[in-house]
């Protein structure tokens, strides 16, 4: 059982293309859909609102933890946190990190990681559930693999 | 804000229960094997480990204490039962945010590729 989330994706950009889209403030609010009132520094907690249709009431905020060009972007956050009478402040946060290896002919990897949902309420987590029903079978043969035999 | 004080909880106890019972090889390997679905007796789960009876119940009850697994009496036996519910949901909402970040980075991949 994993704690945490991995992606991985191959962009047709140089490295330094993504570590804007990444670490501006502005272009990361444009992709990722949600305004951000200022620019990503270490140590520094950002805020601003969700821009998905229907969810722009909510706020979102993370803190932003390491920047090293070109390299590794992390910040701590909320995941999922939509629901604008719930105080998550006082939740446990996950930690997002993006990772980015330049490839030949000018592409770069991207290396997602989001970690620490085992500290996530459980009642949050029966939300999801209910939105999102895929049961126990995939799980078991993720299982199987990390065990090597599902005997 | 980097430093939300984590209240101890009952939910969070359980939890920690169950990633501690399932971060270890022998009972990630036994939880595998009851996942079929099929009651096994302790013999039965011994069958072929290299550890004694006496190990493999001491993990079996460790699952048990994290609600992973549930034991009843079948004759002079105790027979093991996988309980998926304590970390169905668990599993779902991971989903869920995974399907999010997929979303997510196909937006930033037109984005730095336009």
């Amino acid at each position: 059982m994993s704690d945490r989330i991995e992606k991985c994706i191959e962009l047709s950009a140089t490295v330094s293309r993504v570590w804007r889209a990444l670490t501006d403030h502005r272009e990361f609010g444009e992709w990722f859909r949600v305004t951000v009132d200022g620019p990503f520094v270490p140590g520094r907690t950002v805020r601003g609102h969700i821009l998905h249709p229907g969810y722009e009431h909510l706020t979102w905020e993370a803190t932003i933890e390491k920047m090293e060009p070109e390299r590794l972007f992390s910040f701590r956050w909320h995941p999922y946190a939509i629901d604008p009478n719930v105080d998550y402040s006082t939740e446990p946060m996950t930690r997002v990190e993006f990772r980015l290896e330049p490839k030949a002919h000018g592409g770069t990897i991207l290396y997602l990681m989001e970690s620490g949902f085992d500290a996530i309420p459980q009642h949050r987590r029966f939300e999801a559930f209910r939105m999102n029903d895929r049961g126990w079978t995939e799980q078991m043969k993720n299982i199987a693999r990390h065990v090597g035999s599902a005997d | 804000m980097s430093a939300v004080p984590i209240e101890p909880s009952p939910e969070l106890s359980a939890r920690a229960l169950i990633f501690a019972a399932l971060g270890d090889e022998t009972r990630l390997a036994l939880v595998a094997r009851l996942s079929g679905g099929t009651p096994l007796s302790i013999s039965r789960l011994t069958e072929g480990s290299a550890l004694t009876r006496q190990a493999i119940t001491k993990h079996l009850r460790v699952l048990e204490s994290a609600g992973v697994v549930r034991s009843a009496r079948a004759g002079r036996e105790s027979q093991f039962e996988f309980r998926p519910d304590a970390f169905n949901e668990l599993r779902s909402y991971l989903d869920h945010v995974s399907a999010q970040w997929d979303d997510a980075l196909a937006r930033l991949k037109s984005f730095v590729e336009r």
